[in-house]
């Protein structure tokens, strides 16, 4: 299974969520099979999806769940020690770790060789760090929300892309209808 | 009132309720003032630019969000000012000690402090210099001005002005 795949099969899972989606293709991706309100797609800034996502559980109750890849964790790595610093039990950082950068032509990244991000979450301190095959993504990602504690996954999956359209929603839509459905997730 | 106490007041006053922070020896006090308050989360990022993540985020989650920082590190926010907090007009003021003007002791300091006001001007970003004591006096109204405006703001802060407000 590619990242595409993976979330695909997440779909099921993203009920209420508030979703904080990575750079290029990942948001692409998500875009194109279901673009809603609660969707926040990062349009030019790589790595910052996990603390935008984190930032967001911290000042209000909806759950939120960040889907990253390996490539834009490594970008900003100091995001790990501050989220096991902070803990938000409403906060699921997804990792899709297809070993590659796929947005820029899957060059390897180092998190395909001797680079676990599972063990560099644990050594940073956050607490519970699930790392899983791509078949077991969408349960990992149950799991993870009914657990009601803030989890990372590491989800490994195959490299490899298929063709999508590129987001053609103005920025400031895409802000202020997630601000409005965030207030929704808030009653 | 000392000026950091004064500075995190008139956050509070502003409807701030979350900040990050990168630190500087010039912004210790405010810092200190902003752990003892209980109206402000304060979340310390590891880096500016991930700090602005953090701001973006605690932003569409209906709080207010400041970042405090140094100038030095100036450079590696230009991304993330340029493509998530422009581009997606939020509001964002930048508390920065202006390191490497005149009562500066470090010489490297300067080097990043001839760009600083550069980089910002080439951003579009409106910039506040607090170089006298009673500058402090602008900052509810550039506050007012950064949420009234959603665009990000700077306001310098530098050797000349903490000297004035010991």
């Amino acid at each position: 299974m590619n990242r595409s795949e993976v979330i695909q099969s997440l779909l099921p899972v993203l009920t209420d969520e508030l979703v904080v989606c990575n750079i290029g293709l990942p948001s692409q991706e998500l875009h194109m099979m279901v673009d809603q309100p609660s969707n926040f797609y990062m349009l030019g800034t790589m790595g910052l999806a996990s603390s935008i996502g984190l930032g967001l559980a911290l000042v209000q109750e909806a759950r939120v769940v960040a889907i990253d890849g390996d490539g834009s964790v490594l970008t900003n790595l100091g995001t790990l020690p501050t989220i096991a610093n902070n803990v938000a039990d409403n906060f699921t950082l997804f990792i899709v770790d297809n070993g590659s950068y796929g947005s820029t032509g899957d060059q390897p990244t180092y998190a395909g060789r001797k680079t676990s991000l599972a063990k560099v979450a644990q050594a940073c301190g956050c607490e519970r760090v699930v790392e899983c095959a791509a078949g077991q993504a969408a349960e990992a990602l149950q799991d993870a929300l009914d657990s009601n504690r803030m989890t990372i996954i590491v989800c490994k999956c195959d490299p490899g892309n298929i063709p999508v359209p590129v987001i053609e929603k103005h920025p400031v839509t895409i802000r202020d209808r997630f601000i409005q459905a965030v207030r929704r997730a808030n009653g | 009132m000392p000026v950091s106490r004064k500075l995190v007041q008139d956050m509070v006053d502003a409807g701030i309720g979350f900040v990050t922070s990168v630190p500087c020896k010039q912004l210790k006090g405010v810092l200190e003032e902003i752990d003892a308050s209980d109206r402000i989360r304060h979340v310390p990022a590891n880096k500016e630019d991930e700090g602005m993540g953090l701001c973006a985020g605690a932003y569409l989650g209906g709080t207010r969000p400041c970042l405090i920082m140094q100038n030095t590190a100036l450079g590696v926010t230009v991304n993330a000012l340029a493509t998530l907090v422009q581009y997606y007009h939020m509001p964002l003021p930048m508390l920065i000690s202006y390191r490497g003007e005149v009562g500066e002791p470090v010489a490297c300091q300067v080097e990043m402090a001839v760009h600083t006001k550069a980089i910002l001007a080439q951003l579009n970003i409106q910039t506040y210099h607090f170089h006298r004591a009673e500058d402090a006096r602008e900052f509810p109204g550039i506050l007012r001005h950064t949420f009234m405006s959603s665009k990000p703001t700077a306001i310098l802060t530098d050797a000349t002005f903490w000297g004035e407000a010991q």
